[in-house]
């Protein structure tokens, strides 16, 4: 195996400077408590007029007045290093991101798909510039020699153990990222590189160092196994989109929706995943938000899809206050299993699933608007049918009924009413409360119509239309 | 006289217009189940398509068990049907008695204002065999873009609306009126109006 360490010399700082628009002005990240004002990184500018980290904040005024400061935000140094393991899990399937400031990916097996190491070194110089951070990259056969050759030597690549430890012989102990302050320690005892802290008895360094140091030089020289936390993506998508702005209309929010849309599909066609639910969350100022929740019968990946659904869905919400910033959370991406269909499917072109058209009509007529119909097993006609939710339908053989159900019987007038068939006594519900005595009549009245009637026990008048059959 | 022409390659170049045949329309039509009805329409059945007209003087004269057997066909053969915001509930036991696979068988709810959207929607899309629809205000416009949708989308759509609209032209490729428990046809593309009419058994 052969490990690439990118090594990020000022995450921080290149974290700020990314979202800045004229990063050449003298800019410093401030931290620590409010009396106690130190600077915690300092970019070329600020550096140049003699600020460094580490130096009090007053100082550093007292240098340069008119110097930016930004607070230092651990937690966005935290997620732009987890963004940038995820970047590196493009170009691997080895990245860890376990050491600060650091990332480390096993190359050669990538080597096939990119091209060599020249190559591929220049490819993720090329897309890291792009993104807007420093670094220093080298090569190694474990990942802890890569990590310090990477701090000694920008763009160092050793592809051999021989020609490795032949390096790192010469490699000062300070410099070797040695445990806590041993590297210190062992050079003021005169220990001056990794050649010499090796010729010592590893039983007295031990007992002085501790086993954590020796367990490092070894995995450091490829002699022990290097157990990594390995990167794995989230399991979740979680986007956010800043808007600078504050909105209170619709239009303006489709463009950052788009966006948003597309992320998320690009995130599961990766995982090979799909969406069913989703929250798309309009932030106001104060901390308050409005939530748009989009939920589907099936799991899709389809942007344009996913983008109108979502767009039908957001414009039927009333936006109560600006929005400021818009976020969307997908918790669930069951796996995605697209529709079969035939090579030669005669109506292939143009056709748009019947999922997806469900959807679309579900998203503007709302989530109860499509449905199926199957019998139920009630003898009373209001309860002999129910909407279809998968359960088996029980189906007794009836009587002829009609094709249109009224959805409450309504008295029916009119002069000229034929009895054509009857009476069908029904009687029950005398356990639920929904007693029903009644005896039904197919009559025919003066237009033509065949209506299902109904009257109480042994009467013929006072008809209750019921139905129709059409 | 070198102008003469046999009359017998005339007919065989097929460049005449006879009247009162239209063989080649003959096999387009989707079965209607009643061969007395198929043999009334030019196309031997419901145009493909395109939109079917039927025009009621009111709810329940016999307009779905002059479609049962159709709807019955399609459900079977796996094609979905979709009913949009209709004026009852289907009433399932009925619809199932009438051979109509309930799977297949999809029910939109709508408004009035989106009623005519979702039918189009439904029109367009090419994945439905047969939709139908109560546009009972649309005008001349709206229905014309049902038929233009219908086309489209390849598929039988089916508007059921009052008897009053009859004065008004419509785009739709066949108009069927039910009167005095009849159906008429007043209007076919591709073909003359029958004289006769048609009467279902039942009513």
């Amino acid at each position: 195996m052969l490990w690439a360490c990118i090594l990020l010399p000022q995450l921080a700082l290149d974290s700020v400077l990314r979202r800045l628009p004229d990063p050449e002005k003298p800019l410093a990240l401030v931290t620590g408590p409010a009396h106690l004002r130190s600077l915690y990184a300092v970019n070329a500018s600020a550096a140049e007029a003699g600020l460094s980290p580490g130096m009090r904040l007053s100082a550093a005024h007292a240098l340069l007045a008119d110097v930016a400061t930004v607070e230092h935000d651990a937690q966005a140094e935290a997620r732009w290093h987890r963004f940038l393991a995820a970047w590196a899990y493009r170009h691997s399937s080895l990245v860890s991101a376990q050491w600060p400031g650091c990332v480390v990916l096993e190359a050669r097996a990538s080597f096939q798909l990119l091209g060599p190491w020249p190559r591929f070194e220049a490819r993720l110089r090329e897309e890291l510039t792009a993104l807007g951070f420093a670094h220093r990259i080298a090569l190694a056969p474990t990942p802890r020699a890569a990590r310090v050759l990477a701090g000694l030597r920008d763009g160092m690549a050793v592809t051999s153990a021989p020609a490795m430890q032949e390096i790192l012989a010469k490699v000062p102990v300070r410099r070797a990222a040695l445990p806590e302050d041993s590297g210190e320690r062992l050079h003021r005892m005169g220990v001056r590189d990794l050649r010499a802290l090796r010729a010592l008895p590893r039983d007295s360094l031990r007992r002085r160092f501790g086993l954590n140091m020796l367990a490092h030089v070894d995995r450091l020289y490829g002699e022990a196994d290097d157990p990594l936390d390995y990167y794995a993506p989230p399991d979740h998508f979680d986007s956010r989109v800043e808007l600078g702005y504050e909105v209170e209309h619709h239009p303006p929010l489709l463009f950052p929706l788009r966006r948003l849309i597309n992320d998320l599909c690009t995130y599961l066609s990766i995982r090979d995943g799909g969406v069913q639910r989703f929250v798309l969350r309009l932030e106001h100022e104060e901390n308050t938000h409005t939530d748009v929740e989009v939920g589907l019968l099936a799991a899709e990946r389809e942007p344009a899809m996913l983008f109108e659904l979502t767009r039908n869905r957001l414009e039927r919400v009333s936006i109560p206050k600006p929005v400021v910033a818009m976020r969307l959370l997908a918790r669930e991406l069951p796996p995605f299993v697209p529709a079969s269909r035939d090579l030669f499917d005669t109506r292939a072109q143009q056709t748009l699933p019947w999922p997806q058209l469900r959807e679309r009509l579900r998203a503007r007529l709302g989530d109860e608007a499509v449905y199926r119909v199957a019998p139920a097993g009630d003898p009373r006609p209001e309860r002999a049918w129910r909407r279809d939710d998968g359960r088996p339908a029980i189906a007794p053989v009836l009587p002829p009924r009609p094709a249109w159900l009224l959805p409450h019987p309504v008295p029916l007038r009119g002069h000229g009413l034929r009895i054509v068939s009857g009476p069908e006594r029904l009687e029950s519900g005398w356990w639920d409360g929904e007693d029903a005595r009644r005896d039904y009549y197919v009559l025919e009245t003066a237009q033509g119509q065949r209506a299902w009637a109904f009257a109480p026990p042994g009467e013929q008048d006072g008809w209750m239309l019921h139905g129709w059959f059409a | 006289m070198g102008a003469v022409v046999a009359l017998q390659t005339l007919l065989a170049a097929q460049t005449l217009w006879r009247a009162g045949r239209t063989a080649a329309l003959a096999a387009e039509g989707e079965s209607t189940g009643h061969a007395p009805l198929d043999a009334l329409l030019p196309q031997g059945g419901w145009p493909r398509r395109a939109l079917t007209e039927l025009l009621l003087p009111a709810d329940g004269v016999g307009e779905l068990e002059l479609l049962f057997p159709t709807l019955a066909r399609m459900t079977q053969a796996g094609g979905t049907v979709v009913v949009v915001a209709p004026p009852y509930i289907p009433y399932a036991p009925a619809w199932q008695a009438a051979g109509v696979e309930l799977a297949h068988l999809e029910i939109v709810e709508a408004q009035p204002r989106d009623a005519l959207w979702a039918f189009e929607q439904c029109l367009r899309s090419g994945t439905c065999a047969a939709v139908l629809g109560w546009p009972q205000k649309a005008e001349a416009q709206s229905l014309r873009r049902l038929q233009v949708a219908a086309d489209s989308g390849d598929c039988l759509g089916f508007a059921f609306r009052d008897r009053k609209h009859l004065a008004n032209p419509s785009p739709a490729a066949l108009r069927l009126e039910q009167a005095d428990g009849a159906w008429h046809v007043r209007k076919c593309r591709g073909g003359q109006l029958p004289s006769r009419n048609f009467a279902l058994a039942t009513h």
